[in-house]
Parts: C-alpha cells; structure tokens; sequence
C-alpha cells in the first residue's frame, strides 16, 4: 500500500495495465512528453516509449476516431479528452461508431476504449472547464459510464474500464484530484494522505463495473450521488445528524440497482444529487427508477439536488454548485414528509 | 471615416453554387480539360509531398481513346489479371442490378448500386493485398465482390434474412466482413476515415506490414472527420491510402457544394502534407497503378497518400432518389470518361485478349452466377417474407460482450408482453 492521491492513482492504473498488456495505448492532447496538464499520465512515455503514449493534435473527433481504429485492429486504445466540455467535437465518433460497433456487426469489429476526461466543477473553471455531460452519454446505448470518488475506486475501476471489452466513458472528477472536498470553500481542503482511501495497492486490482459502493450505512434517508458529491454527501450527513445511507454508484450505465433498491426499501426516503444540470440529466433517471421500484417503501416525494438549468457560471459558482446548505435543506424537507 | 453610417459601399453578395446544368438542358463537357492518357509522369514512391504540387491538378490516365495502355502509370498487368478485373467489374454490375430489381419487387427496403464505379473498388481491391484493411463508404461493393466474398452472404444481408450475418439489424448494404479485410459500414458519413488512419497507426506501431484503405464520396470530405484523418495521417505518416471518389454527386447537391467549384478534391492533400493523386476513375488500369503506387509509398513508410477518382454517378443516389429531379436525364451518357467495363473491355480486345463474343460470354456467366446466388439466399427468406427472421431478443445482444441486467430485464418485459399479447 500506498498514499497516492487521485491523479497518482490513475496514473498507477495505467501503469499496470500497460505493463500486463502492450495492447494499451494512451493518446490525447498532451499526455505524451509533458504528462498531460493535470499530470494524470506522467512518466508513462518514457517507460513505454512514444508508440504507446503519444500526443495528439488538438481534435476531439479524430483522437476518438483514430482509437475506434486502433481497438478495430487489436488495441486498446486509452484516450484523454482534455476536459469533459471538449469532449463533443468526439460525440459523432463515441455515439454513432464506438457505441454501435458490436452491434451493428453482431461481434465482427469491437471497441475496447476507455475515454478518460476530466469534469465537473467547484474548481472556478467557468462555462467550459466545470460541465458534467455524463447524462448524454449514459443516454447512449452500447456505452459504459463511470466515475470514481477516490484514489483508491479510481485506480481499480480504471483498470476494470480499460479491460472492459466495449467503451467506457470514464469522468474524473478534478475537484477531488488532490483531496476530498465537501462543499465548504470557505474552509481549507484536507489532502487525500489524511484520508483512508488514499491507501493504493501498487500492483494490480480491480473493481467491478456495474457495482456501487455503501460509503456511509444509515436508516433514515437513501442518498444517491457520485463523483465529489460523495463527499459533500458525507459532509452533510456528519454534520446534519440525519442517519443518511450514502451510496456512491462508481458506475452509472450499467446502474447498480440492486443495491440502490435495498437501500431505498430500507429508508423509505430518497434524495439524489448531481452537479450537472437538472432537466434529463442522469437524477432524473435514477428518481425513475426508484419510483417503479420501491414506490409502495416510499414515505416522502423523491428529492433531485443538482446544478441550476443553466450554462456552469464562473463568479457565481457557489450559487450554482450542489453543496450542503442545498443538500442540507432537502434532506431535512425530505425527512419532515 | 470607415465606421461612419450610410457610408456609399456595394452590397455584398453571397455566392451560391449552382451546377452548370438542371433537368432540360442541353449538357456539354467539352470544356471539361483532359490530359491524355499517358501525359502525366510516375514518381517514385518516396517523393516528397511537396515535389508532388502539380498531380491534384491533373488526371492520371492510362487507356487511350484506341484501348491503349500508354505511358508511365501503365501497371503492365498479365492479361489474365485484367480479366478477373473485368471480369469482378461485371460480377459487380450484375449484382447491383438484381439487387435493385429486388427492392423493386419489395424483397428489401434499400439498395444503392455504384454504377459506372466498378473500377475503383475492383482495382483497387486487386491492387492492395487482401490483408490490408478497407474502410469503405456505402458504394465500394467492389471490394468484396473483388476479393470473393460470398455474393449469397452479401444477399442474405439485403434481405436481413435468417442468414444475414448482422442478424438483421443494419440497413441492407451496411456490410462488415472482418475476415476479408472489409470494415463495418456505417450511415454516418466520414466517420470511418480517423479510423482508417487509426488502424495503419496501430499496424504500424505495432511493426506489422499491413495497411489501411479509406474511401470516402467528395461531398463527404466537407465533414469534420476528413480533416481529422487527414490531420492524423499526416501528423503520423500512417500507413493509408485515402481515397476521394468524386462523382460529381452528393445525392442532389453537385460538387460545387463540397468546394468542387474553387479546387480539386486532390488538391486538399497539398494543405496537409500528403501526396495527392487525381485519377481517371473509369480507367481500371490508371486506378489500379495509382493505388500501387500508393500502397508501395504506404508499405515502404513513405506515408498516406490521398487518391481523387475522378467519376461520374450514372445511377439514381439510391432506391429513394430519383436524379431527374435535379440533373439532365442524358448527362452521364456525355460524361467524356465513358464507361469503366466498356473502356477495360476495349483494351483487351485490343491487346488481342478478348473478343466481343468472349465478353458475352462473360455477361452471360455472372448474370447466372448472381441468379444463382440470389436463389440461394431468398431460401433463407427475404424481407418481405417475415420481419422476424431473427428472433426478437436477438435485438438485446451484443449491445455489450455481456447483457447487462438493465437490458435482461428489457428483454424478460418484451418476451412477457408477446406472450400476453399472443404474438
């Protein structure tokens, strides 16, 4: 075991995977001889050379379209999408080729990709360094989407996305890179060495796509987030003294509901919450599919705290980011019910 | 003062393209230039981009008016090579005008032929090695027919029937045929191009000695993925082979729309680094000695090349189009390339190889072959005959390798909902 951050343990995470099969091969805008601008792929060119880790031209579409052509030919193929709000210039590439390619060829050509992309706000990026897109794609059939909340989910579901036979969408959320973040941006941020998960296995494990995790066990309320609304979720529950059970789906498409049912049958209450904006996105979703399930469990409306129906505003962003006076506020609504 | 209002400037003006002529008139291409067959010189393989400046603005030609094979891209084929280009040529058109006559009589929903285009798929088919991995748009049937694919395999796919490889799930002519080297079509256009440059970055990152061919229409070269792949190929120097065939056509909109109008499509080529070729597209011999050339440049890691098979659209766009609504009924038949099985015909005759009766023959033989095929497949049913010649859930595989449970649960409803329903 290790202390590594988040950004370590992706690194680590492709540093394992590249050693155990010379198939992968990691490109995107600055990955190679610079390490990538959040340094997320340090070091790997000089270990496995520029064949493997290469930079490429600033394009979206062909970064993705050129790795559908390296996992058609036997590859596996690990591009970075610089941030998430870049990410739609690849979209044509991801929706119509990477997600349709089994299908559409009953098995004849496949699509071993992991898209790793940088998202989410609470960071002062603005309109297009802040966007969490993943209810477009998880709207796609034939891809997989995933999102850790820590060093130690990060490196074992990189590795389970990059051995992954189909696409998988894998969204890190930057505000986390360094330490956990629980909405207070008025009080200092622990770095992820004061907290347990920074606890990394060196070598290689995985963990399971399509599993959520239970990070707080409670009885009072089911909370449904991901990403670093884990640990605004946390922050609240500590704080609040709600008994919240908080679970951290890691996977969105396939969805854990399994585990997401039990919970709710167990609380009868459910409060989901998301940053990325709130008409279709992915809460709305997953408030569906807790009403069909455990509609005759539930004592209170479903609650969604998320980002406003509006572009990620830059002066504004605490007004705008779901943090826990927000969350607060609808656990204890949720809870009056 | 520049900024002062009501200043006396003239209008602007927006320039819309318009083809030289619509449905009624008198069609002429005399002023069309066109380089003799023979008049334009063969590089090495390992010349430099930028000593290439003049192809784009030419046309590499072979056959002369008398059948000819005349100057240096004259690939010196064996005749026994240049009838089996003939003769997949003819296999080609024979299959594409069952298959339309089969939309026609409702047996499936959607046919496109290449008509007129048989030489560039089939040449080139022949020109690169089998392995060699072809991502083609929706009119390079020639490919497959070239490299002896199953012609009952390729019907079963028209017809989605129990035979269909793709379970029915593709439009008809959206083929994949991994094994000979074919990659899976998709309707959305370009796309295959970046990955055509991904696989030759792969094979040649890995050491191996294949290559990647691309084919794209040149209305398609408008889309953003042909500046990707052309960015990428040249970045990268990958092994490929991009071919434009400019025929003149994007369904109703004439080249001009594609920027057909300020340049040619070869003439892209110069702005990123890759060697451009422009080619007489209905000349099998001058399409196959440019992709040699190509290939051996792609092989001998020289780089891509970009190829403008200068072509013309004879048939409607697809089984949906219908062209006199937008271009001169008589306007292929003054196209001064002529025909491609015509022109490759005539050079055998003339190099004493073949004879009329001979290519008789030869019809006589395809047309039975593709009748023959096309038996075999309408006994695993065509379209029109059941809908459900897949089972239904065959709808919720290969989404992923595993079904995940969201999709089980899907096809558990839909199986349940028939059941109810009785159907």
């Amino acid at each position: 075991m290790t202390r590594m951050n988040m950004i370590q343990a992706i690194n680590s995470a492709m540093d394992v995977v590249m050693e155990r099969d010379d198939g992968v091969t990691v490109l995107g805008e600055d990955v190679g001889y610079f390490g990538g601008v959040f340094r997320a792929t340090a070091g790997l060119q000089k270990k496995y050379g520029k064949t493997r880790v290469f930079d490429a031209p600033i394009n979206e579409c062909g970064i993705i379209g050129v790795a559908i052509g390296m996992a058609a030919y036997g590859l596996r193929p690990v591009p970075e999408i610089q941030f998430a709000d870049y990410i739609y210039p690849g979209m044509d590439q991801l929706i119509s080729e990477a997600a349709r390619l089994r299908y559409r060829s009953n098995g004849d050509f496949t699509c071993p990709i992991t898209v790793r992309s940088p998202f989410g706000g609470g960071i002062f990026g603005g309109q297009t360094h802040s966007q969490s897109p993943e209810g477009i794609f998880t709207h796609v059939s034939g891809l997989k989407t995933v999102i850790p909340s820590n060093p130690y989910d990060a490196k074992g579901l990189l590795i389970a996305a990059i051995e992954d036979p189909d696409p998988v969408l894998f969204f890190e959320p930057k505000r986390i890179y360094n330490g956990p973040f629980d909405g207070h941006y008025d009080r200092p941020v622990q770095p992820w060495s004061k907290h347990d998960s920074s606890e990394v296995p060196e070598g290689y494990y995985n963990i399971p796509l399509g599993k959520a995790a239970v990070v707080r066990a409670g009885e009072a309320v089911t909370i449904l987030c991901y990403g670093t609304m884990v640990h605004v979720a946390l922050g609240v529950a500590q704080e609040s003294g709600i008994d919240a059970e908080i679970i951290d789906l890691r996977t969105l498409v396939p969805l854990d509901i399994e585990t997401i049912a039990a919970s709710v049958e167990k609380t009868g209450r459910c409060v989901i919450v998301h940053e990325a904006t709130r008409t279709s996105g992915f809460g709305a979703e997953l408030s569906a599919q807790v009403q069909e399930r455990c509609f005759h469990h539930l004592e209170a409306p479903i609650e969604r705290v998320t980002g406003w129906d509006t572009p990620y505003p830059h002066s504004l962003e605490w007004a705008y980011f779901p943090g826990p006076v927000r969350l607060g506020q609808a656990l204890k609504r949720v809870m009056k019910d | 003062m520049a900024d002062e209002p009501g200043r006396n400037l003239r209008s602007l003006s927006l320039h819309v393209p318009e083809p030289k002529y619509r449905p009624g008139d008198k069609v002429s291409f005399d002023d069309m230039p066109l380089p003799e067959a023979g008049s334009v010189a063969r590089p090495d393989i390992a010349a430099a981009p930028n000593t290439l400046r003049d192809y784009p603005f030419t046309l590499i030609r072979v056959l002369d008016p008398e059948g000819k094979a005349v100057g240096e891209w004259n690939p010196r084929l064996e005749p026994d090579r240049i009838r089996a280009i003939l003769r997949a040529m003819t296999l080609t058109r024979a299959f594409d005008d069952r298959m339309f006559r089969a939309q026609r009589q409702g047996k499936t929903s959607f046919y496109m032929k290449c008509t007129g285009e048989e030489a560039i798929a089939v040449s080139q088919a022949f020109a690169l090695d089998r392995d060699d991995m072809c991502f083609p748009s929706y009119r390079q049937q020639g490919l497959l027919i070239a490299r002896d694919w199953s012609l009952v395999d390729m019907m079963c796919q028209i017809y989605s029937n129990a035979g269909d490889r793709l379970k029915g799930r593709q439009l008809p002519i959206m083929y994949s045929a991994k094994e000979a080297g074919f990659f899976s079509i998709s309707g959305n256009l370009g796309t295959q191009y970046p990955q055509a440059v991904g696989w030759a970055m792969a094979s040649a990152a890995k050491g191996d000695t294949r290559i990647a061919a691309s084919w794209v229409g040149e209305g398609t070269t408008a889309e953003g993925d042909f500046h990707a792949a052309c960015t990428f190929a040249s970045v990268f120097r990958a092994p490929v082979v991009l071919n434009i065939v400019n025929n003149q056509w994007a369904i109703s909109s004439f080249a001009g729309f594609a920027g057909g109008e300020n340049t040619t499509f070869a003439a892209r080529g110069l702005g990123y680094g890759i060697a451009a070729l422009r080619v007489d597209g209905n000349d099998a011999l001058a399409v196959y000695a440019a992709t040699e050339w190509a290939a051996e440049r792609a092989r001998s890691n020289h780089g891509p090349t970009l190829i403008e098979h200068f072509t013309y659209r004879v048939e409607a766009h697809s089984t949906s189009d219908d062209p006199s609504a937008y271009r001169p009924a008589d306007e292929g038949q003054h196209f001064p390339l002529g025909d491609p099985i015509e022109r490759l015909k005539t050079h055998l005759i003339a190099i004493g190889e073949w004879d009329d009766a001979s290519h008789e023959a030869l019809k006589a033989e395809v047309t039975a072959q593709v009748r023959d095929a096309g038996k075999e497949a309408e006994k695993l049913g065509t379209l029109s005959g059941t809908a459900f010649n897949h089972g239904f859930e065959t709808i919720f595989e290969d989404v992923f390798a595993e079904m995940p449970p969201h999709l089980k649960e899907q096809m558990e409803q839909s199986i349940e909902e028939r059941r109810v329903a009785g159907v």
